[in-house]
């Protein structure tokens, strides 16, 4: 990998390196016994090995060809390996607490192991460790080939990809140290967050480059979808996580949000951070993955504008759906309603015209696992936003809220939606990156497919049953007036749901071994001998369309 | 002006939803535009070619 850079690019790695070490060196001597300095050690350890790989191969011989004559692939191979990486931890950190609440002896009695110090890492593992590397890695590939330019940079993607795996560590790390700024899906104390910045900012702008050196004068419109992914999960993440350490050589800090303008301020981040992280950059891979493993263009293009606007509109007021029945003006939680039931209808634009682009190649879907994946993607998104709309409106939502039926919504969004369309996407891509003529099993693709279906099913239906069941116990009254049921009464009936929440998690997580496996295999066999339809100019026959 | 609550409510109900239509229709617009149409149609085929090369 390094063979691909120039020399001076090299020395600029390694300065980089040193830069990033030497904050390390900074964090670790302010902040010593506190996080922070474990934390500084940790940045320290990331850059010398980084530095320890840059320096070992600077003396390589230098690439000759014209890069420019070939797209970068190499960051995104990396960000696929690490993707499951992540995936496999962040599952199994999500079977682990599943199993801890039916069985809570299996916290084994320690700090780090608890509960509230284990979720989280679930959530980053997954969130941002699995979906985020595989954004990354995506947005990659396709920007690269809808513009028909290489990436923009030589030594940014690294940047870019490294970094935020170095958040990631830090995130994860700090949670079970017992750090967190105790907002949700942004746990991560403000160094960090302020590294992430740097990494996304610097991500921004290669984006904007690579699409400004396109080739192909119309950008198309799965890029529209990462931009906007980009784009707001950088507003979003500074706005929420503005924050005044105790010191500076401290890890705790306090947010300068007060009361219920905080919790609105979380809850507009939360619920984009689904809107733009768990959505609009899965669906920029939808819109490319799909079509391109159908062979077939999507149904409307015209229609994919809509929603993409619709979706970027509407959503970003959705948010104070989160708060229904709190301290927040009732026109603020009214307002979150209403949108949340329109978005309803560029949500289902999409979900149809992905479903739609298949109708007509539907034994293809039959015979072919990968296909089979985003048209479940497609079926479950439909499934989530419907539900969310529904959720969102202010007299269900106080049936649903707090209970585990949100959970259900979450998961039928995560493991149906956001999961089964990256893996439908990675299945096609893998062998496409490596030059592999297909994966190396069909089966085992076929294997996970059914593994993930059967582990999303359990899953959801568990919720559903025990979130309206825990819903309807808590708010059944005897003939006195008093409360029906205690509190234990109902986790008591929460219980074979959570086995069976534990079991389809299992599941899950066991397809995507099968993944890894499947995929490590892939790139081990022997590449192809001659390209696939090396170098012939499509662009003419492109233009009499 | 004073940036209390009320203002900041008048704006937004007013100057707020303009906008937000404005946009929509503007939106609406350069979907159906007809010679938009060649564009779009060229765009959602050329993801499908088969060259794995960027263009000179
Ligand atoms: C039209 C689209 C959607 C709407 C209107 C919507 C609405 C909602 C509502 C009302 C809640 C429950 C809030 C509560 O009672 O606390 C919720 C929770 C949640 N939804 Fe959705 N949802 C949508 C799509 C999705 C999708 C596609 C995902 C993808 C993963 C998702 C992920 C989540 C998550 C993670 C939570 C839990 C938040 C928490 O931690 O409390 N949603 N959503």
């Amino acid at each position: 990998m390094i063979r691909q850079l120039t020399s001076s690019e090299r020395q600029n790695a390694a300065v980089i390196a040193i830069a990033v070490a030497i904050v390390g060196l900074a964090m670790a001597a302010v902040g010593r016994t506190d996080v922070l300095g474990v934390h500084g050690v940790m940045v320290m350890l990331f850059a010398g090995a980084v530095l320890f790989y840059v320096l070992s191969g600077l003396y390589q011989p230098e690439p000759t060809e014209d890069r420019e004559t070939s797209y970068y692939d190499d960051p995104i191979k990396v960000g696929i390996v690490l993707s499951m990486a992540w995936a496999v931890f962040g599952m199994f950190m999500g079977v682990w607490v599943a199993a801890q609440l039916a069985w809570p002896n299996l916290a084994f009695d320690a700090g780090w192991s608890s509960f509230g110090r284990l979720r989280p890492t679930h959530t980053t593992g997954v969130i941002f460790g699995f979906g985020g590397n595989a954004l990354i890695a995506t947005s990659f590939h396709v920007v690269q080939r809808t513009s028909r330019a290489r990436l923009a940079g030589q030594l940014s993607p690294w940047f870019v990809l490294l970094g935020y795996n170095l958040f990631c560590l830090l995130a994860v790390s700090g949670y079970l140290i017992g750090v967190t700024q105790s907002k949700e899906y942004a746990e991560a104390e403000w160094y960090a967050d302020i590294w992430l910045v740097i990494v996304w900012v610097t991500y921004f702008i290669l984006y904007l480059r690579t699409i400004a050196r396109r080739k192909e004068p119309h950008i198309y419109v799965a890029n529209w979808y990462f931009m906007a992914f980009i784009l707001v999960v950088a507003i979003l993440h500074i706005v929420n996580n503005l924050a005044l350490p105790i010191s500076w050589g401290h890890a705790k800090s306090y947010t300068v949000w007060p009361g219920v303008q905080d919790a609105m301020v979380q809850w507009w981040y939360g619920h984009n951070a689904v809107a733009f992280f768990l959505t609009a950059g899965f669906l920029g891979m939808l819109y490319y993955y799909l079509p391109v493993r159908a062979q077939r263009p999507i149904f409307s293009y015209r229609l994919s504008i809509l929603s993409f606007w619709g979706i970027t509109f509407f959503y970003m007021w959705a948010g104070s759906h989160h708060l229904h029945y709190t301290a927040l003006p009732h026109w603020v939680q009214t307002l979150g309603m209403t949108f949340s039931v329109m978005l309803l209808v560029p949500s289902w634009a999409s979900a149809g015209n992905a479903l739609l682009t298949l109708n007509g190649a539907w034994h293809r879907v039959r015979d072919d696992a990968t296909l089979r994946f985003m048209m479940a993607a497609a079926v479950f998104y439909g499934i989530s936003t419907f539900e969310g709309s529904f959720l969102a409106i202010r007299p269900v939502n106080s049936l649903s809220h707090y209970t585990d039926w949100t959970v259900g919504h979450v998961h039928a969004g995560a493991l149906g939606w956001v999961a089964l369309i990256t893996f439908g996407s990675l299945y096609t891509l893998v062998p496409s990156l490596w030059k592999r003529e297909r994966m190396y099993s069909a089966a085992l693709v076929e294997v996970h497919f059914w593994l993930a279906i059967a582990g999303t099913l359990i899953y959801v239906f568990a919720m559903w049953n025990s979130g309206i069941i825990q819903g309807l116990m808590w708010r059944t009254y005897t003939e006195e007036g008093a409360l029906a049921y205690s509190f234990v009464d109902s986790l008591v009936a929460m219980y074979p749901y959570y086995i069976a929440r534990a079991f389809g998690g299992l599941l899950f997580l066991i397809g995507a071994v099968v993944g890894c496996y499947n995929i490590w295999m892939t790139v081990r066999s022997a590449p192809l001998a001659a390209p696939l339809n090396a170098d012939v100019p499509i662009a003419p026959a492109v233009a009499g369309e | 002006m004073d940036l209390d609550h009320n203002s900041v409510v008048a704006f937004s109900k007013s100057w707020g939803l303009f906008y937000l239509i404005a946009l929509a229709v503007g939106v609406v617009v350069y979907t159906f535009w007809p010679s938009n149409r060649k564009r779009f149609n060229q765009a959602k085929n050329s993801i499908l070619g088969e060259d794995d090369k960027p263009w000179k």
